[in-house]
């Protein structure tokens, strides 16, 4: 479990001595930025900087831009689906922190097909499978066997889980997931180890090291984020910025995109004194979008994915300037698209802003003008045929192989 | 449009088809793909591409090949391949839903520059036209993969005027210039094209066609911008054929229809003395 030889770690410990720009920039650093074809990370961390707040709807516009340019007016619709929530860690701001006195839940394979189905009936294909940090229980024999059946009804199977190692990452991307995020939650190690008091998430560099291990065993596209709410929001926002840039750049083939997750409250059951003395460091809406034009003009060609922590009001409005991927229609709790007690008993990661299904959600993207896109994904690597082009087919089981 | 053809006779002869249109336009990026019959009948265009990962003919309604014209072209692409062997697999998965003959080759491996890589869009191509596809790869304006192309089996070469989604025009002028001059094939420039000034002159310099999506699907009024560019692609071909003059680098010269047998009086030996 040691780091990579050439891994983030390097770049990101050299470009901490950048830092100081953001008290030292100026109006005219912020104007020359703005104006520049391509931003280098200086740039970014000026675009990034209180100077650079006078200027956010310059930054907006120019934001809006790149986007519609490499993007279209298309945004991507997934939902995640909680596999699990039973966890060893003690992550001081998690609602399934092990300490918590929640339900605890693992989906069975049956239970994993029923879920699919009934997101799969909400004309979803991409997913997002997730689970908590229980090595024993949930490692990577459970999910592997649960992206074998859910690779059946999706275009597209990602998963949040915790770190692994290559072989881990090859099996799953072998039983059929495309997809990897990784949330470093914040990339100050001394505050990891403090919001990380326990657990195997309590090695940084081995976390840090993880997307890069998952496009080593195959993984095709990556998406990372910081939990803004931990550490000063610019400062994290930077080294997502730089980690996806540095990612970009060694492995061009693959596709890089960036979260914003914001900390949200997760309950209020049960608290344990280290939960206690976690002060939070709240990010204003404004600094937020400040976050995210700055992201979109550093990285005109990666995805950005908005989850439904933020409300259904703002989110409509960070549509057009950069978001290329909402989450819709969901749940928190493990098992919650196709019980309906498992959304009433309180085990939730977190609590959701944004509860429009599906349908309402690609309502309100058409009223922005915005197409929602389902699919835009075919596996090649994948044996069965994507479900859209098997319904053209007319075939149930239509392979591959059949016309090689 | 009433009528994109430049010249009554004038068509672009491709894969067993006679094009009137020189345009192709494509169906990405759209804010609604409702927009794209009439964002078709408004460019006159003949060819439509569709990327093959985005068709999913099992949603309600979100099924995009639903919305073009019947009497359009469809040509499916490998969007989204990184390797000959996806790109390959792509192409026949978009033959075996019923997509046809044709597939635009886009083998990409570089999310950064999106710039198509040559080698194995030349291995796809050799295998998918020997499957009987009617192959348009999407290249580099690099002139020995244009051949590798050509000699691969290819119906048309597809080079791009600058990288793509970038509307920055024929940035790569020069270089399709060459592709025109050498390569037994249609050239159609596609990517990179962002105004219709930028198509039209790609057609007066001898380009058989050219392919926008990104110009149209971001205009405010993408129908408008259909029409504009079916214009612009037929003004330009009608001025290829009208045989431009030639443009001058350095001053300027006279232009009496004579120039070139200004000294056609004299005999031989003198002119060459």
């Amino acid at each position: 479990m040691t780091a990579l030889q050439d891994g983030f770690f390097p770049r990101l410990a050299r470009s901490e001595a950048l830092l100081g720009l953001l008290e030292q920039a100026q109006a005219l650093d912020v104007r020359r930025s703005l104006a520049a074809d391509r931003l280098d990370e200086r740039d970014f961390l000026i675009l990034l900087s209180p100077a650079a707040e006078p200027f956010l709807e310059e930054t907006a516009q120019r934001a809006r831009e790149e986007t519609i340019r490499h993007f279209g007016r298309t945004v991507q619709l997934f939902t995640p689906l909680y596999l699990a929530n039973v966890c060893t860690n003690r992550c001081v701001y998690c609602g399934f922190n092990a300490r918590r006195g929640v339900a605890r839940r693992v989906l069975t394979l049956e239970q994993v097909a029923e879920e699919a189905e009934a997101i799969a009936a909400t004309g979803l294909r991409r997913i997002l499978a997730l689970t908590g940090d229980a090595p024993a229980r949930t490692g990577a024999d459970y999910l592997a066997a649960c992206v074998e059946v859910l690779a059946r009804r999706f275009t597209s199977v990602g998963i949040e889980v915790p770190s692994m190692t290559v072989e881990e990452y090859s099996r799953v991307r072998e039983a059929g997931a495309d997809g990897m995020t990784m949330f470093q939650e914040t990339y100050n190690e001394t505050l990891y180890s403090s919001l990380h008091p326990a657990g195997p998430k309590r090695n940084f560099a081995f976390r840090l090291d993880a997307p890069q291990r998952a496009i080593l065993g195959g993984m095709r596209s990556i998406n990372l984020g910081a939990l803004l709410g931990l550490d000063d929001w610019r400062r994290d926002i930077f080294f997502t910025g730089l980690h996806a840039d540095f990612l970009q750049r060694r492995y061009p083939e693959q596709e890089i995109s960036v979260s914003l997750p914001r900390l949200r409250p997760c309950g209020a059951l049960s608290r344990s004194p280290e939960e206690l003395a976690f002060t939070p460091r709240p990010v204003q809406d404004r600094h937020f979008v400040q976050a995210l034009v700055a992201l979109r003009c550093f990285l005109p060609q990666a995805g950005i994915t908005l989850s439904t922590r933020e409300s259904a009001s703002l989110r409509d409005r960070l549509i057009p300037l950069g978001v290329t991927r909402v989450s819709a229609g969901v749940s928190t709790a493990v098992g919650g698209h196709a019980a309906e007690e498992s959304k009433e008993n309180g085990a939730s990661q977190f609590d959701i802003s944004d509860p429009r299904s599906v349908d309402e959600m690609v309502a309100a993207i058409e009223a922005l003008g915005y197409q929602p896109v389902f699919t835009d994904w075919l596996l090649p690597g994948r044996d069965d045929l994507p479900p859209g082009i098997r319904a053209a087919l007319g075939q149930d089981n239509f392979y591959y192989s059949d016309f090689r | 449009m009433e009528d994109s053809a430049a010249a009554p006779d004038d068509v672009l002869r491709l894969g067993g088809r006679d094009l009137r249109s020189r345009l192709f336009i494509g169906t990405g990026k759209f804010g609604s793909d409702a927009l794209i019959p009439d964002v078709a009948r408004a460019s006159g265009a003949g060819v439509i591409t569709v990327a093959l990962r985005r068709v999913d003919r099992s949603l309600r309604g979100g099924d995009v090949l639903a919305r073009i014209p019947a009497d359009m072209q469809l040509l499916p692409n490998t969007s989204g391949a990184r390797t000959a062997a996806e790109a390959v697999r792509i192409a026949r998965l978009a033959r075996a839903a019923g997509c046809g003959d044709w597939i635009k080759i886009e083998v990409i491996s570089d999310t950064r520059n999106l710039l198509p890589d040559g080698y194995e869009t030349a291995r796809a191509t050799e295998i998918l036209a020997k499957e009987g596809f009617v192959v348009l790869p999407y290249m580099s304006p690099d002139l020995y993969v244009a051949r590798s192309l050509a000699g691969a089996g290819a119906a048309a070469v597809m080079p791009l005027g600058a990288p793509i989604g970038s509307n920055r025009g024929l940035a790569t002028k020069e270089l399709i210039a060459i592709l025109i001059a050498e390569i037994p094939l249609p050239v159609i420039v596609d990517a990179g094209i962002g105004r219709p000034s930028h198509a039209c002159e790609a057609m007066e310099m001898g380009a058989a066609a050219c392919l926008v999506n990104t110009a149209i699907a971001t205009a405010r009024q993408p129908v408008a911008m259909a029409r504009a560019f079916g214009l612009a692609v037929a003004a330009g071909r009608l001025a290829f054929l009208a045989g431009p003059g030639r443009v001058l680098r350095d001053g300027a010269r006279a232009s009496s229809p004579e120039e070139d047998s200004l000294t056609g009086f004299l005999p031989l030996e003198e002119r060459q003395a």
